[in-house]
C-alpha cells in the first residue's frame, strides 16, 4: 500500500512538471505582457527596462527553471495585472469556485439520481420522456447559452434572482463564504444550475442505464419472486448496486466541474479562479496562468489518486492483483 | 388627535421623508477591472477616472473637458519659463491632514520615481520651488504651452500618509513584493474608498468635508466589473446596476427600448486609423519582392480612396462613429473643420495603382486586434473586401490585443505590413498625436513609438519641435495644421473615424458623459 502511494505521488510529480512545461511553451504565444502592463505614454526605455526586470528576454528554459524553483517553495510570483502575490489571489478566489462547484455537484446528484431511477423503472411513461428530453438539452446546449437564457428568464424577465456576482459574503477565517447570506444563496442558484446541468444529465443517463442493467439480473428477479415490496427492490437492492460507478464518475467529474467553471464564472461574473484565469489570459498575465494551470493539474491528480485508493479499498481484486505482481 | 397617535404619525412622516434620502446608492459596472489604487502605476482612462473621484490634481477638467482650477485655485505664467501655482487653502486629506506645498513637491518626486507610469505628465528637467505653504513655482528649461494639460490626472498624494504607509515610491510594474498601499487611497476628493477588492468590488462613500460645491446626491457608490457583454446588458435591464459602460453596438436598441433604461451616446476622443508599413525597403508578408509598394504615396492614397467610410459608419458602426479626416478628434483641434477626407472613389484608386506600377494590385497581410476597439475585427474585414475591389488582396490576421500589440508593436519590432490602431492623446493635444503616430522612428521605435507603419516625413518632425515650444495659440495651430496637412496629402497614416461612447443608464440616474470616457460620479444625481 505504501509503495503504491509513493509510486502514485511520483507519477503525480511527473504529471505536474509536464503540465508546467507545456504551459511554459504555450506562454510564448499569448502575447506581450509588457504592452498590457504599461500605458501608452510609457517611454521605450522604461519598456525595455521592465522587460529586462521581468526576465522576459531570458531563454524559455531559464524562465522555466526559475518558475519551478520558486514553485516548490510555493512562490508563484506577483500578478502582472493586479500586482499582488498569486498565492494570495488564488486563496481569495478559491472559496468562490469551490462553493460553486459543490453546489453544482449537489444539484446534479440531487436531481440526477431520482430522475435516473424514475426513467429506469418507468421506461415508457411520458414523464420519463420529458426527463430525457430535458437531459438532451443539458448535454447539447453550450454552457454560456444556458447561462444567458437563465439570466434573461430569471433576472431580466421575472426579476427574482440577481444577474451576476456572488452577493454578500461573510469571512470565516480566510474563507469568504456566500452560503450564509440570503443574497449569497440567491446569487448561487443560476450559476450552480448552469454549471451542474451537464453533470446532471450525465448522472441521469448513467443511473438509468445501470438501473436497466441491474433490474434484469437474477437477484432482482429472485427478490420479486419472494414478494418484496417494489420500493424495497428498487431502492434497497437495485439503486444501491448502481451507486459504485455513479460515485466514481461524480468524484472524477468534480475535477472537471472546477476546471470548466471558467465559462460559467465568466457569464455570471462569479469572482472565482476561472474568471481570474480568463482575465489573466487576456492580459498575458503569465504568473497567474501558470499557477492556475498547475493547481488544476494538481486537483485532477489528487482526485484520481483518491479514487484509486478507494478502489483498492472496495475492490479486493485490485489488491490481490497488486500483491501477485 | 391623541398625543400618542400624533407622535406615531409624526414619526411615520419623518421616516417617510428621510428614508428615500438615506439610500442613494449608485451601482455601476465596467468591462475592465479596477486594480491598484496607486494612481501612478497604471496610465489608463478608466482607472484614472475611478480614482479621480477620490483624489485630485492641481487642475481639473470640467464637463466639457476645459481645464479648471483643482487643488490650485489659480496659476499664472510669470515668464515663459516660470509657472506659479497658488494652492487652495483649508483643503484636508481624507485622514485629516492639511494639504500644502510639501505634498505637491513630494508628488512630483514620486511621479518621477522609477516605477511610475505617468512620468510624461511633466518635462523631466522641470524644477519645482516652494515659495510658501500655498505657493509653488515650476521652472522650465524651454517654453511649454501645454505644461498643465495632463495635470488633472496627476493626483496629489499626502506626503505624511505616503511616508507612514511606505508609499513614497510608485510600485514598479515588475515589483516582487506587494505594496500594501495599493489597496488604499488617501486623497482630497469628493469621495473616499470604503473597501476595495481588486477585480470584484469597490465601495465609495462621500467625503463630508470636501472643499468643493457638492453636485451629487449620493450616499454610497458601488463599482463592480462585469466582463461579459450580455451579462452587463442583462444586469442593467434587470435593475441590478444603475449604469454600465460600454453597451455593445448590437445591444443599443435593446437598452433604448427597455422602459427603465436609456443609451447615452456621445463622441469619444479616440481616433481609429490604418497604418501601412512604409519603413522597410521590402514589404513583409507580400508577393512583391525587392521593393515596398507602401513607400509610394500614390499606393497609400489608393488604399485611402478605396475605403467606403460611409459603409463602415452605417453598416458596421450602426451610426455610432464620426468619420474623420484627421488623426485627432475635432473636439481637440480648433481647425479640424478645414480638413476633408479624400473622397471614396474606387476608379480613382485603381488609376493611382496603375500610375504607381501595380495595375493588377498586390498581396499583403493585415493585422487586427479583435478585443480592443469597437468592432475592430469587423472594420478590418470590411477594409479587406473594399481593397479586393481595386486588386489588393489582403489576408487578415485577427488576434487578441495582447498578441496584436506584441506583433505589430515595438516588442517584435513592428512585424506587420498593414494594421489598425486607435489613439487618444493623453494631453488632449495634437503634439502628442504627431509625435507618437506620425513622428519618424527608427526600427526600434525611438522617435514615434506607436507609428506602427513607420511613416516618415522629416518636415513633420521639424514642425513638431516648433509646436512643442510655440506659446502663441494661433501660430501653434497653424503649425499643427501644416503637419496634419502633410500627412493628409501623402496619406501617410489613414484616419477612419472617432468611435462613439455608449453608456447604458437607468432612467433613475442623471449623469454627465464626458468625451474622455471617465466615469465621474460626483456629477451623478439619482431619483
Amino acid at each position: 500500500m505504501l509503495a503504491f502511494t509513493i509510486r502514485r505521488l511520483f507519477e503525480a510529480l511527473v504529471v505536474m512538471l509536464t503540465v508546467a512545461l507545456l504551459a511554459f511553451v504555450l506562454f510564448r504565444y499569448v502575447g506581450d505582457p509588457v504592452s498590457q502592463m504599461v500605458g501608452q505614454d510609457t517611454s521605450l526605455e522604461d519598456r525595455t527596462r521592465l522587460r529586462l526586470e521581468l526576465g522576459l528576454d531570458d531563454p524559455v528554459y531559464i524562465q522555466f527553471a526559475r518558475f519551478v524553483g520558486n514553485a516548490v517553495r510555493f512562490d508563484f510570483g506577483i500578478s502582472y495585472q493586479v500586482k499582488q502575490p498569486v498565492t494570495r489571489l488564488i486563496a481569495e478566489r478559491m472559496p468562490a469556485t469551490i462553493e460553486l462547484a459543490l453546489a453544482a455537484a449537489l444539484f446534479a446528484v440531487a436531481l440526477g439520481i431520482p430522475m435516473g431511477v424514475y426513467t429506469g423503472i418507468h421506461r415508457d411513461s411520458w414523464l420519463s420522456k420529458l426527463f430525457l428530453t430535458v437531459s438532451l438539452i443539458g448535454i447539447s446546449l453550450p454552457t454560456f447559452l444556458i447561462g444567458i437564457l437563465l439570466i434573461y428568464i430569471f433576472a431580466v424577465w421575472l426579476n427574482v434572482l440577481p444577474s451576476f456576482g456572488r452577493g454578500d459574503t461573510i469571512p470565516i477565517g480566510f474563507w469568504r463564504t456566500g452560503l450564509l447570506t440570503a443574497s449569497g444563496l440567491k446569487a448561487l442558484v443560476l450559476p450552480a444550475i448552469t454549471l451542474g446541468l451537464f453533470q446532471m444529465t450525465l448522472v441521469t443517463r448513467l443511473v438509468r442505464s445501470e438501473m436497466l442493467e441491474v433490474l434484469r439480473t437474477d437477484y432482482i428477479k429472485f427478490a420479486r419472486a419472494r414478494g418484496l415490496p417494489e420500493r424495497a427492490i428498487n431502492f434497497g437492492h437495485a439503486l444501491r448496486n448502481t451507486l459504485v460507478p455513479v460515485i466514481t464518475v461524480i468524484g472524477l467529474q468534480l475535477g472537471s466541474i472546477i476546471a470548466f467553471a471558467i465559462i460559467t464564472e465568466t457569464v455570471f461574473q462569479w469572482p472565482g479562479m476561472g474568471l481570474m484565469f480568463i482575465q489573466a489570459v487576456q492580459h498575458a498575465d503569465i504568473p497567474v496562468m501558470a499557477a492556475y494551470l498547475l493547481l488544476v493539474a494538481f486537483l485532477f491528480v489528487l482526485i484520481n489518486f483518491i479514487v484509486d485508493l478507494i478502489y483498492v479499498r472496495i475492490d479486493p481484486r485490485i489488491r490481490i492483483l497488486r500483491r501477485g505482481a | 388627535m391623541k398625543p400618542r397617535s400624533a407622535a406615531i404619525v409624526g414619526a411615520l412622516a419623518l421616516a417617510l421623508s428621510t428614508a428615500p434620502a438615506a439610500a442613494k446608492t449608485f451601482r455601476y459596472a465596467f468591462q475592465g477591472d479596477l486594480n491598484a489604487l496607486d494612481p501612478y502605476t497604471l496610465n489608463e482612462t478608466f482607472t484614472l477616472g475611478a480614482i479621480g473621484n477620490v483624489m485630485e490634481g492641481l487642475t481639473k477638467r470640467d464637463k466639457d473637458l476645459k481645464i479648471i482650477p483643482g487643488l490650485a485655485e489659480r496659476w499664472e505664467v510669470i515668464d515663459p519659463l516660470t509657472w506659479r501655482f497658488h494652492l487652495r487653502k483649508g483643503v484636508k486629506f481624507h485622514n485629516g491632514e492639511d494639504f500644502t506645498a510639501d505634498d505637491v513637491l513630494f508628488s512630483l518626486a514620486r511621479m518621477r520615481s522609477p516605477g511610475s507610469e505617468i512620468k510624461s505628465r511633466a518635462p523631466a528637467d522641470m524644477k519645482a520651488v516652494r515659495i510658501d505653504d500655498h505657493t509653488v513655482d515650476f521652472i522650465l528649461t524651454s517654453p511649454n504651452p501645454i505644461l498643465h494639460a495632463e495635470w488633472d490626472t496627476w493626483y496629489i498624494l499626502s506626503r505624511k500618509w505616503a511616508e507612514a504607509n511606505g508609499a513614497t515610491q510608485a510600485q514598479a510594474p515588475s515589483a516582487v513584493s506587494l505594496s500594501p498601499f495599493a489597496l488604499k487611497a488617501n486623497g482630497t476628493g469628493p469621495f473616499e474608498v470604503v473597501s476595495h477588492q481588486p477585480g470584484v468590488k469597490t465601495v465609495f462613500r462621500p467625503n463630508p468635508s470636501w472643499w468643493g460645491k457638492v453636485e451629487h446626491n449620493l450616499t454610497e457608490v458601488i463599482f463592480q466589473t462585469i466582463k461579459s457583454d450580455s451579462t452587463r446588458v442583462a444586469a442593467l435591464l434587470a435593475g441590478n446596476i444603475d449604469m454600465m459602460d460600454p453597451v455593445p453596438v448590437q445591444d443599443i436598441d435593446r437598452v433604448k427600448s427597455s422602459p427603465g433604461t436609456r443609451a447615452l451616446t456621445g463622441p469619444e476622443l479616440r481616433t481609429i486609423f490604418l497604418n501601412m508599413d512604409s519603413f522597410r525597403g521590402e514589404l513583409l508578408y507580400s508577393n512583391i519582392k525587392g521593393k515596398n509598394p507602401f513607400k509610394d504615396p500614390r499606393v497609400r492614397k489608393a488604399v485611402y480612396q478605396a475605403i467606403d467610410i460611409d459603409a463602415i459608419h452605417t453598416k458596421i458602426m450602426r451610426g455610432m462613429s464620426a468619420n474623420s479626416a484627421l488623426l485627432i478628434s475635432p473636439l481637440l483641434f480648433a481647425r479640424a473643420s478645414e480638413f476633408k477626407r479624400w473622397p471614396f472613389d474606387p476608379a480613382a484608386a485603381q488609376k493611382l495603382l496603375i500610375e504607381a506600377g501595380y495595375p493588377s494590385g498586390f498581396e499583403v497581410e493585415m493585422d487586427c486586434p479583435n478585443d480592443r476597439y469597437v468592432n475592430d475585427e469587423a472594420i478590418c474585414q470590411a477594409v479587406v473586401q473594399m481593397l479586393a475591389r481595386i486588386g489588393i488582396k489582403v489576408k487578415l490576421n485577427s488576434m487578441p490585443k495582447a498578441k496584436y500589440f506584441e506583433k505589430a508593436g515595438v516588442a517584435k519590432k513592428y512585424d506587420s505590413s498593414f494594421n489598425l490602431l486607435g489613439w487618444t492623446p493623453g494631453s488632449f493635444d495634437s503634439w502628442n498625436v504627431i509625435e507618437n503616430i506620425i513622428g519618424c522612428r527608427n526600427a526600434d521605435g525611438a522617435g514615434g513609438l506607436f507609428n506602427y507603419g513607420g511613416y516618415c516625413n522629416p518636415k513633420i518632425k521639424d514642425l513638431n519641435k516648433m509646436i512643442l515650444v510655440e506659446t502663441d495659440a494661433a501660430k501653434r495651430n497653424a503649425l499643427i495644421a501644416e503637419a496634419f496637412r502633410i500627412n493628409h496629402d501623402e496619406a501617410g497614416v489613414i484616419p477612419l473615424h472617432q468611435q462613439a461612447l455608449v453608456w447604458g443608464v437607468s432612467n433613475k440616474v442623471d449623469i454627465v458623459q464626458r468625451a474622455d470616457n471617465q466615469i465621474l460620479f460626483y456629477w451623478v444625481k439619482m431619483q
